[in-house]
């Protein structure tokens, strides 16, 4: 865990504005809480200010824990009465025993983790389903910006130089898909983001859509054994 | 190093006014000892509603007492939270009833080594048995059965007193709606250890304190206890706190004087800080209460897994520690936060960044306060407190 107790691990997520109280959440997080089933049981890791968490408690019934690296965030959800802890996806889910959660839910943040590998891993593990979403680096924009500019693609998504961003494990969609595969999960529902979170009637696993598409959104579940 | 006489002593506190509850019924110890008949002082703020479903239950730490809000009966000094409980504050006393007693082994009422021990009208000294925190929970058991409460609202406490939270939590489940461990650990480390028995050892070579019968023979251990003290407080600060309180500074003086007198403000202010704490603390229970705290394992009572201590639990947990804590540190409080995770428990999970060491548990801190008081505000809406 970064020592500072308040990086910017999560700060993709965080540049979205909303507070926990706050009736509107972003696109993208509804599109996650439709495919969350009432009454379940969440982990949202990287839940930034309790947005996603509030939300869900309110419309579904959720039964919600969070986990969020910076002080703010988790205060901020503390004090609205939302059960979250200062950890992170890299150090703070191993302990975890398998299908403690109905999903476990990783927004935005897969791109900061030390070792995404094990991260989704234990997504499967700890959550019966996990939803996951992140920016994708295949974007036509980020390939031309790359090739005609020479230069480490800046966009409204991956919005910091490359020497103060938090992100470190960029992927595109199909480098997602690929390692799902590798990993035995199974994909049982994807969707396909423009900047806006709003979504294309894309198939993800075809490569127009890591193409065109600038996030992905990913409902998963581990194999039977 | 001179010490003075206390200006008033612990016997003549015992004589003052304060809520006593008498214990007859047999209360076997940790060590197989029965202790009754024996006494537990305590102190209430606020009001018990009539559902009897708004009672904290607050536990004091190593050298604290139940003069939780309320200025002490001997120092005169305000309450050791007194920032954090009273009308309109985060313990809210219009809101909740707060409870704090003092614990076994302890020298402000409650029965411990300076009582009498009625087998021998003498005072217990070292024969009284050594106790442990799931002594002091299961006594603080029969206090909440006598005021009437089934469930306590919360149970908080910092340091010893995060000890007795967990262990609450885990022995009295059904009990405890809400806990709020603060700068502790599910257990005590060698370090822990370590700096205790150093404290125990400065006041056994203190001659005064005569193998341990001092009040029998008349005398006080206090310059062992200061010692004892003085090294215990650097362990509750940080060194970034302590350089800026007092840098390099002489004391009253404008050069060394090249001899071993307080040259150094923090050598006057830690010789201030022992010679004050003997005025109101007994040498032999700081020997018992140091103890107890040592021989703290959680785990270790439940075949070595902290998970199998909360099993099943349905009380929320809200744990809080200290960036600059070194005495007890956010690692040792992330191990409960973990074995809470593993067993599945509702646990909220925060580090407040302060520079004020171990100590910012009785300090007040924005952050902290701001986190506790949302804690305590969401649970008491579950509860159904208005």
């Amino acid at each position: 865990m970064s020592p500072d107790g308040n990086s910017s691990r999560n700060g993709t997520r965080n540049g979205f504005r909303g507070t926990a109280l706050s009736v509107d959440i972003r696109s993208d997080l509804r599109l996650i809480a439709e495919m969350v089933t009432p009454g379940s049981r969440v982990l949202d890791i990287g839940c930034g200010d309790g947005a996603l968490l509030a939300h869900l408690a309110r419309a579904k019934q959720v039964d919600g824990r969070g986990m969020e690296l910076s002080q703010s965030g988790v205060n901020a959800c503390v004090s609205h009465g939302l059960p979250v802890i200062q950890g992170d996806a890299d150090g703070d889910l191993d302990d975890y025993p398998s299908d403690t959660f109905d999903y476990a839910i990783l927004s935005q943040t897969l791109q900061a983790t030390r070792n995404p590998r094990l991260v989704i891993g234990n997504l499967v593990r700890i959550g019966r389903r996990a939803i996951v979403s992140f920016p994708n680096f295949g974007h036509w924009r980020i390939r031309a910006n790359l090739l005609f500019n020479g230069r480490m693609p800046v966009t409204p998504l991956l919005n910091q130089a490359w020497y103060d961003t938090p992100n470190i494990h960029l992927c595109t969609i199909k480098d997602f898909v690929a390692l799902c595969l590798e990993l035995g999960i199974t994909i049982e529902r994807s969707l396909t983001l423009d900047r806006a979170g709003q979504p294309f009637a894309l198939d993800p696993v075809g490569g127009l859509a890591n193409l065109l598409a600038e996030q992905g959104l990913f409902l998963l579940r581990r194999r039977k054994n | 190093m001179s010490v003075k006489q206390p200006t008033r002593s612990i016997e003549a506190e015992l004589a003052r006014p304060g809520h006593r509850l008498q214990v007859t019924q047999q209360f076997k110890l940790d060590c197989g000892v029965d202790l009754a008949p024996f006494t537990i002082a305590y102190q209430t703020y606020g009001q018990l509603n009539a559902k009897r479903s708004n009672a904290i239950l607050a536990c004091h730490a190593l050298t604290g007492d139940q003069y939780l809000a309320e200025p002490h009966p001997i120092t005169g000094n305000p309450g050791w939270w007194s920032t954090l409980c009273g009308p309109g504050k985060v313990l809210d006393t219009e809101r909740y009833f707060i409870i704090c007693a003092n614990v076994l082994g302890g020298c402000m009422g409650t029965s411990g080594p300076q009582d009498i021990d009625p087998a021998t009208g003498e005072p217990w000294g070292l024969s009284f048995p050594v106790i442990t925190i799931g002594d002091m929970v299961r006594a603080q058991r029969l206090l909440i059965d006598h005021l009437g409460i089934d469930t306590l609202f919360c149970v908080i406490g910092g340091s010893m007193g995060g000890m007795q939270v967990v262990q609450w939590a885990a022995m009295f489940p059904e009990r405890v709606f809400a806990a709020v461990p603060i700068a502790t650990a599910a257990r005590h480390s060698a370090q822990n250890i370590a700096f205790h028995e150093v404290g125990r050892q400065a006041i056994m070579a203190d001659p005064e304190w005569c193998g341990g019968a001092y009040l029998k023979k008349g005398s006080r251990p206090a310059r062992g206890l200061a010692v004892a003290r003085m090294a215990a407080h650097i362990t509750y600060l940080s060194e970034p706190a302590l350089h800026r309180k007092f840098g390099r500074n002489l004391q009253n003086r404008q050069a060394v004087t090249y001899g071993f007198d307080a040259d150094f403000q923090v050598e006057s202010y830690l010789r201030h800080q022992g010679i004050t704490f003997v005025d109101r603390f007994d040498a032999n229970s700081y020997l018992y209460i140091t103890r107890a705290c040592d021989y703290f394992d959680l785990a270790a009572e439940h075949g070595g897994v902290l998970a199998n201590a909360f099993r099943d639990t349905k009380t929320r947990f809200c744990v809080i520690s200290f960036t600059s804590d070194w005495l007890y540190p956010t690692a040792e409080n992330r191990a409960i936060v973990h074995a809470l995770n593993a067993a599945g428990a509702n646990v909220s999970f925060v580090e407040i960044a302060t520079d004020k060491g171990h100590d910012a548990f009785l300090l007040e801190e924005k952050e902290f306060f701001a986190t506790l008081g949302g804690f305590l505000t969401g649970c008491a809406e579950h509860r159904g407190l208005t």
